[in-house]
């Protein structure tokens, strides 16, 4: 590059231009939290201030490159929005009239209220904490309470990937798989406008395209990744899942299945019982160990994981036990090459033609079978075959919201990924691959915590976890829920995540009960993360008839002021996360990926100049001064001095604690060991993370590779080193089916939970019309609405940082150009978006890359007035708006006495953000050019000054 | 001097991938943060928390559409300061503010002797001049000279803050003016071109055009494997695979 | 372009002045002016203080006022800059003529005179060049600018000289020449206009070219990198809406025709009389030229809005 020796340089017209000037005075590495990605930092210090933040070159998820918002960090650092202290509610809620306490005052009021729940019935706190990454303590801290109402924001946001995932391959798009970004020829990604992946995804879209690979991406809007896609399939939202059936369909239709794949490394052989009616119908066939049997073409019914065995893929066969099987490999090929799902029977309704289609599968097909990858490396599988080299089908899928946030997801995801499994692309060179520690058992471990509940005693067991059937699901005896949001019930069995969703509406009506505290923790619940912000904003405030709140306590951490705090009563004030410590574990989210596991940690680069505490840190403090046993020594004195104290040496399991890094006295073993004092330094020294580099042998095939499952079992990523064999055919979803069809002790408790049961519990992917769409007339909402996160913006946060909000201050309602001229309507129209539940104004915008049918918009750029301490006239609360005005939490009712269903996917509880209808009419010429609803502004809370005029030096 | 130098051997400058380009806004925010406080800084925001925030910004990503139907593609398109070969920026300056460098190049302004006239900015057709309306000064994109050169920043990363923190990698740093570099190299095999070249600025700064689809002519699975799905049953096909685990 | 107050008052107010300047330096040395000291040093003064009100108005434009001295130095390749000498320039011979006048030196009247009307010229075709050199503004970009900017500034000057020379009862030549510049500023206005209304020449650039994106196809906007204005939009894609800018042409137009018939009226008749018609006359012509110097901008495209609204 340019070469130099002048450190000062003469030029132009006699300017001195200090060319080598040190960038600051100090450097810290740290994580970065502008968004979920967790790319590593370096963060440079001037005079005390952040002068610049780069990206940390020798970090594994970013490798140097930073995204719009990281690269923005400080400005959040110093957006005027911070909170500054304690604050205690003494005005109505939601009128921000707060006091500022001291921080003893603060834990003396949430001790208090939650002492009481304590003692007395400790269900009634329902702590949800939104965008956590500290899961794994805030999961254990809800554990140690003893309530089963914990969750964080993966109900709302993606479980339907996860439990799709976790419960088909053993681990998932979203964060606990990618693609073989090196070797995929072929690359198709679902309904993706930034994800978690953040930064890795650009990465490696970078790499596809620099090889020439082709990138198809299947999504009703061409924005984004979609821009630079080669090919764009525009679908019709809701409709994937037909979509890749139809591929699918294909697929068999024409014999390009990997069948040598299916039987090595999935159930496609495993038999099924076939006995209509009876309690065992559609379960798999074992023997007296409980193994799946399959069925050798010579020597009949054996342990379906038998090496070197014939196994049978289509036929009925008769079992020794005298029963009739038939192997899920014939149930799926029967269903798949249905007419149902042939392209010209679903192209009308995806939106996608026909042709198209068949291209699509041909292409796959060819890529998949013709131009395999083949990498020079032995590996030696779980039955003790060596095997020279490793060959792949490199083609890729990645799927997340799009996918995700339909009440049909769940079934779509698993679509796609029983498409990947008849291509023999799980795992191997070129296909998606698994990100360590996945994958995982299928379900992993045992179903979630929460029977018994008992005052001052802990939940044994993880509160999130994973049902095997009906008796792992979190019901009384009646059938009614045990948890206060309903996850783990008959009206989602799979609620992987919870429903944080459903948290404040049921509470707000007492059903299934009424509750004493709520405590959330970095969730906007008051605006954008609320399916309804008006509803939630009526229950939060709703009082009884003695005048006190419905919801009695509510304390909430959040870092700014965002439309939230004004609705609690007790404000925990964070830090920013350039000032706390934090732990990325693996016990939670980790930052792994597909060439080892590693796990992170972000250290405080700045002191806080407010009187603001890590919420960690508050947390483990409430702990010790409620007495939960983990949190206390046995004297009943603080276990933890600090969050450093708990990340270091709190153990979940003998050698396990938050990080796998540095463990041991000497900082050399990885994964389990003994606390290591000098850890967090350790960390430190390496850039603020860990990363353990898988050995080339265990890079692929990890669901069947002896030695990758060996590491991962001695270093405590799992509990058993056996084969992970990938389930096409799901027998928890049967089991749960059964039981809705009248067998066993636990059932349904009525006829409405009994049909969604036995309809959606589907042990293949089928594909339903959104519930939403099902549940009314739809004819006068034409249009799907639906929304994208913009790259440079994380959800509602954005706003308060005086770069972002610049690059969009507000959003539009984007529709076809066609579609607009045909209702009559024109570029930067007001309009009406009009839905069942719902309307909201904002301008139109057109564009040609959308479906016709579609209409989206920006997620969460529209603001509350006065809320992020912008003014009431900014851009962000006039003509930004929020489309959760129009959604709705609830499923239209269907009978006038049916019971209220979550809108929602019926087996995880994801919400259905996507399955919106709405139409969009012109608002009338005297209408006002400002959103609506445009709810009051609201007070800044006090010790906030108001923000400056003009910004000149960050933090100056 | 607002003349211009005679041209130089070197030609520092960018190439942008339009074909990868997915519009994050990361060169504009990156190039935000370093530049506010780097040699031409700070880049002030006014009204920034309230309506009409607006601040100096040295790259501002656009995004359009172009073409129709199936041929249709969405581009985003950051644009920035080209630095022209035969910018009359340059030679419009009545104070001799804005100039070029002979050494590199690259287009800089000296805001110690800027009057703030605005004309450079009138002279420039892609909107690559940014007034400070604070310090009442014009800035603009200083091809990160105090990174490029700067030895105490590790050598790897001694490259405009845009082009490190690109995460596709779509944009690319080095010398145009040598044939052999690796961005020169690039615009010849991708067809890099150059932004209005009617108005004889001469950029220096080159675009990669979005590339044609891959080509694929995989034979149709109809040939491959005729199946019609009217065949009795279709499953029967499967019955004598022989299959080994 | 965005109309910026302090640059249309400008270039008005010091074109009017420079024009009054130059017609006094040139026809007092032909003597078809009053030879009056006292005439001469009213209409001087008058030009000084217009070209000084004008030249301070643009010192309000510039970010750094203080700084402004600077711009006297790139006169090689700055129009700006070669504006601003000449500006200075001509205050020296325009001194000279003040003093002249005063001391009653009519030699060193005539030649500073002369002088003093050449430096007007220099300037304002200085001012004209820097807008005509611009290859970024299409509508600034044309022969037919720095002309226009010297035929204005000459009819405004003459028409604020005649009311004077009325006051001594020798208003016709300045009236005349007013009455013909008005008529050629009106033919000049509207050649102008034709010319720049007429379809954009097939190599002016497009948003095609300025993004290179035309090999794909017609290309349109679809977000602007911010959503809200920032300099750039409000300094080069302010546009005048179509109504707004037909009316106003219209304004201008009859402006310069109304001070041109004034003027022509005003012929016949005497002295103080005259006065009566040519004191509206300058007032309307200095009115019109303000309002064209407005459109001047108003109307103007530049490159820039290209990637903004697809259009310039
Ligand atoms: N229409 C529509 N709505 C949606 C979605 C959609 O696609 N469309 N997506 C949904 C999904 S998937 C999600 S995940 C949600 C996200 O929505 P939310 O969960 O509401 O997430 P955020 O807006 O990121 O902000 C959460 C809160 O965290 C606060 N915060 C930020 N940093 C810190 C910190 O360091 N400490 C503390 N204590 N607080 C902090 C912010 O100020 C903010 O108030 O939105 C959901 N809502
Ligand atoms: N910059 C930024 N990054 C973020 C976030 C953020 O707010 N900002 N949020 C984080 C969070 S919490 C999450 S959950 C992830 C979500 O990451 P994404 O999954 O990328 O999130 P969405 O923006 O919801 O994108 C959904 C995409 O699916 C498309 N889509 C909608 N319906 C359908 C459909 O039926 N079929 C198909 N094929 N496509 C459809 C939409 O057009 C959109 O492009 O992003 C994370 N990363
Ligand atoms: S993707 Fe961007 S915001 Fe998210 S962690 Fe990485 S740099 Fe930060
Ligand atoms: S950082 Fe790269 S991908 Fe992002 S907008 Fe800039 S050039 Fe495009
Ligand atoms: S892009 Fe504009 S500012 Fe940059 S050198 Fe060219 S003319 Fe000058
Ligand atoms: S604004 Fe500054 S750099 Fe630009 S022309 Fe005027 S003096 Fe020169
Ligand atoms: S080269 Fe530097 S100054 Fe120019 S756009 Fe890139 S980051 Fe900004
Ligand atoms: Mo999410």
């Amino acid at each position: 590059m340019p070469d130099t020796n002048l450190p000062r340089r003469m030029t132009g017209h006699g300017e001195v231009i200090e060319t080598s000037a040190p960038i600051g005075d100090a450097m810290k590495t740290t994580t970065c939290y502008m968004c979920a990605c967790r790319c590593g930092i370096k963060v440079h210090l001037k005079d005390g201030r952040v002068r610049y933040i780069e990206g940390n070159p020798d970090h594994p998820v970013n490798r140097g490159v930073l995204c719009g918002k990281g690269s923005a960090g400080i400005m959040t650092q110093y957006a005027p929005s911070r909170l500054r202290a304690p604050l205690k509610r003494v005005g109505p809620r939601g009128s921000g009239e707060f006091a500022e306490i001291s921080w003893d005052e603060a834990m003396e009021i949430a001790t208090g209220w939650l002492k009481a729940v304590r003692e007395t019935d400790p269900k009634r706190l329902a702590f949800f904490t939104g965008r956590d990454q500290s899961q794994s303590l805030t999961g254990f801290w809800a554990a140690q309470f003893g309530t089963p109402n914990f969750a964080a924001h993966g109900g709302f946001c993606s479980v339907n990937m996860a439990a799709a995932g976790l419960y088909t391959v053993g681990g998932s798009f979203w964060e606990f798989g990618e693609p073989d970004w090196e070797h995929a020829k072929y690359f198709v990604m679902f309904g993706v406008a930034e994800d978690h992946d953040s930064n890795p995804i650009k990465i490696g879209l970078g790499q596809l395209k620099a090889r020439g690979a082709k990138f198809v991406s299947v999504n009703p809007v061409r924005t984004g990744y979609s821009a630079i896609a080669d090919e764009w399939v525009g679908i019709r939202p809701g409709t994937d899942g037909l979509f890749i059936m139809a591929l699918i369909h294909e697929l068999l239709r024409t014999d390009r299945v990997d069948l040598d794949f299916l039987v090595r490394y999935t159930n496609a052989h495993w038999l099924v019982v076939r006995n209509p009616g009876g309690a065992d119908d559609g379960l798999f066939a074992r023997d007296a160990d409980g193994k799946p049997l399959a069925w050798d073409r010579a020597r009949g019914a054996m342990d379906a994981a038998t090496p070197e065995m014939q196994p049978a893929i289509v036929g009925e066969h008769v079992l020794p036990d005298g029963r009739t099987a038939v192997p899920v490999f014939q149930l799926m090929a029967e269903r798949y090459l249905s007419r149902d799902y042939a392209p010209d029977a679903v192209a009308e309704r995806c939106g996608v033609p026909a042709a198209t289609i068949r291209r699509l599968a041909t292409e796959i097909a060819d890529i998949a079978f013709k131009h395999t990858v083949t990498i020079e490396q032995p590996w030696t599988d779980t039955l003790g075959r060596r095997h020279e080299r490793m060959v792949g089908r490199p083609v890729s899928f990645h799927a997340m919201r799009g996918i995700s946030a339909h009440s049909n997801g769940f079934h779509t995801c698993r679509a796609l990924h029983l498409l990947q499994m008849i291509l023999g692309a799980v795992d191997v060179p070129g296909s998606w691959r698994y990100k360590s520690p996945f994958p995982r058992p299928i379900p992993p471990g045992p179903g979630p915590a929460g029977k018994g509940a008992k005052p001052n005693t802990p939940l044994a067991g993880n509160i999130l976890a994973f049902p095997h059937g009906p008796d792992d699901l979190l019901v009384h005896d009646d059938g009614s829920p045990i948890r206060v949001d309903k996850a783990f019930s008959w009206d989602a069995p799979l609620a992987l995540h919870g429903m944080m969703h459903t948290v404040i509406g049921n509470a707000g009506a007492g059903d299934p009960y009424e509750i004493d505290t709520l405590f959330m923790f970095m969730a906007n619940m008051a605006w954008n993360s609320a399916m309804n912000p008006g509803e939630v904003i009526r229950c939060l405030t709703e009082t009884k008839e003695d005048g006190s709140y419905r919801i009695p306590h509510v304390i909430y951490s959040d870092a700014y002021f965002s439309e939230t705090v004004p609705y609690a009563d007790l404000i925990l004030p964070d830090t920013t996360y350039l000032e706390r410590w934090d732990c990325i574990s693996l016990l939670d989210r980790p930052i792994g990926n597909a060439h080892g596991p590693g796990d992170a940690i972000r250290q405080p680069v700045i002191q806080p100049d407010r009187d603001v505490r890590g919420f960690q840190e508050v947390l483990i403090e409430l702990g010790a001064r409620l007495g939960l046993p983990a949190f206390v020594k046995e004297d009943g004195s603080p276990r933890f001095k600090d969050y450093p104290d708990y990340i270091v040496n709190h153990q979940r399991m003998p050698g396990v604690g938050p990080l796998a890094g540095f463990r041991g006295e000497d900082g050399t073993k990885k994964g389990v060991g003994e606390p290591n004092k000098d850890q967090l330094q350790r960390y430190i020294e390496n850039g603020c993370f860990w990363k353990h580099h898988l050995p080339p042998e265990q890079l692929y095939f990890k669901h069947a590779n002896r030695a990758y499952l060996d590491d991962a079992k001695a270093m405590g990523l799992i509990g058993k080193a056996d084969q992970i064999v990938l389930q096409i055919y799901s027998e928890p979803l049967q089991k749960f089916r059964l039981a809705a069809q009248g067998h066993g002790a636990k059932q349904p408790p009525d006829a409405a939970t009994r049909a969604r049961i036995a309809t959606y519990c589907d042990p293949l992917p089928i594909w339903y019309a959104p519930l939403e769409q099902q549940g009314h007339d739809t004819a006068p909402f034409p249009l799907s609405a639906v929304t994208q996160r913009p790259m440079e913006h994380y959800h509602s946060w954005g706003s308060q940082n005086a770069w972002l909000r610049q690059i969009k201050g507000a959003n539009k309602l984007y529709m076809h150009r066609l579609t607009a001229h045909k209702l009559g309507l024109a570029q930067d129209d007001w309009v009406w978006v009009e839905s069942r539940n719902g309307r909201v104004k904002g301008q139109l915008a057109l564009m040609d890359g959308v479906n016709p049918d579609t209409v989206w918009t920006w997620n969460a750029i529209g603001k509350r007035a006065g809320a992020w301490n912008l003014s009431p006239d900014s851009p962000e609360a006039t003509r930004g708006f929020l489309l959760n005005h129009a959604i709705s939490e609830w499923l239209p009712a269907q009978v006038a006495d049916a019971r209220r269903f979550a809108n929602a996917d019926p087996v995880t509880g994801q919400a259905a953000w996507y399955d919106l209808r709405v139409r969009v009419t012109k608002c009338a010429a005297d209408e006002i050019p400002v959103t609506d609803p445009h709810p009051e502004a609201l007070q800044r809370p006090p010790g906030l000054a108001a923000a400056p005029s003009i910004v000149r030096e960050p933090g100056a | 001097m607002t003349e211009l130098p005679p041209p130089s051997a070197k030609k520092l400058g960018l190439v942008i991938d339009l074909d990868t380009c997915v519009g994050c806004q990361a060169c504009a925010t990156n190039c935000k943060e370093w530049n506010t406080g780097g040699h031409l800084g700070p880049l002030p925001d006014l009204h920034a928390y309230s309506a009409g925030a607006e601040g100096v910004w040295f790259n501002r990503v656009h995004s359009y559409e172009a073409g129709e139907g199936e041929a249709g593609r969405t581009v985003h398109f950051p644009r920035s300061c080209l630095h022209c070969e035969t910018p009359a920026c340059v030679t419009v300056c009545p104070t001799g503010a804005s100039y070029k460098r002979a050494e590199d190049g690259i287009v800089l302004v000296n805001t110690d002797t800027c009057i703030g006239c605005g004309l450079c900015a009138w002279a420039c057709p892609y909107g690559a001049r940014e007034m400070d309306e604070d310090e009442g000064v014009m800035k603009k994109c200083t091809l990160c000279v105090d990174r490029i050169y700067n030895e105490t920043i590790p050598e790897p990363q001694r490259q405009p803050a845009c082009v490190i923190t690109c995460p596709v990698g779509a944009r690319h740093f080095g010398d145009l003016g040598d044939p052999t570099s690796k961005v020169s190299r690039l615009v010849a095999e991708r067809g890099g071109y150059d932004l209005m070249p009617e108005m004889g600025y001469a950029p220096v700064n080159k675009y990669l055009p979005p590339r044609e689809k891959p080509a694929m002519k995989p034979a149709s699975l109809e040939e491959a494997a005729p199946t019609p799905l009217d065949i009795r049953n279709p499953l029967l096909r499967w019955l004598d695979r022989a299959l080994s685990r | 372009m965005n109309p910026a107050p302090s640059i249309v008052l400008f270039t008005t107010a010091s074109g009017a002045g420079y024009g009054l300047l130059f017609w006094l330096g040139l026809l007092r040395a032909l003597g078809l002016v009053p030879a009056s000291p006292a005439f001469g040093l009213m209409a001087l003064l008058l030009a000084l203080l217009l070209i000084t009100f004008g030249l301070l108005s643009s010192l309000k434009h510039l970010g750094r006022p203080e700084r402004a001295w600077r711009a006297l130095s790139q006169w090689r390749s700055s129009w700006l800059s070669r504006e601003g000498v000449a500006a200075l320039a001509t205050y020296v011979p325009a001194g000279l003529l003040f003093l002249a006048l005063l001391l009653g030196n009519a030699p060193l009247a005539m030649l500073t005179g002369l002088l003093a009307a050449a430096g007007a010229v220099a300037t304002v075709w200085c001012t004209g060049m820097i807008y005509a050199s611009l290859r970024t503004v299409r509508q600034w970009h044309h022969p037919m600018v720095p002309w226009g900017y010297l035929v204005f500034a000459g009819f405004c000057g003459a028409a604020l000289l005649a009311p004077l020379a009325a006051l001594w009862g020798q208003a016709r030549i300045p009236a005349i020449i007013a009455a013909l510049l008005g008529a050629g500023a009106i033919a000049l206005k509207r050649a102008y206009w034709d010319s720049i209304d007429a379809p954009k020449p097939a190599a002016a650039p497009t948003i095609e070219s300025a993004t290179g994106l035309g090999r794909i196809g017609a290309t349109r906007p679809l977000d602007p990198p911010h959503t809200e204005q920032t300099w750039l939009t409000r300094e080069m894609s302010f546009r005048v809406a179509r109504a707004h800018r037909v009316k106003l042409r219209r304004l201008t137009l009859t402006g310069f025709a109304l001070a041109t018939v004034l003027a022509l009226f005003a012929l016949p008749l005497p002295g103080a009389l005259a006065a009566l018609l040519l004191v509206p006359a300058a007032a309307i012509a200095c009115a019109a030229i303000l309002a064209e110097r407005w459109l001047m901008f108003a109307e103007a495209t530049h490159t820039v809005s290209l990637y903004y609204s697809g259009d310039a």
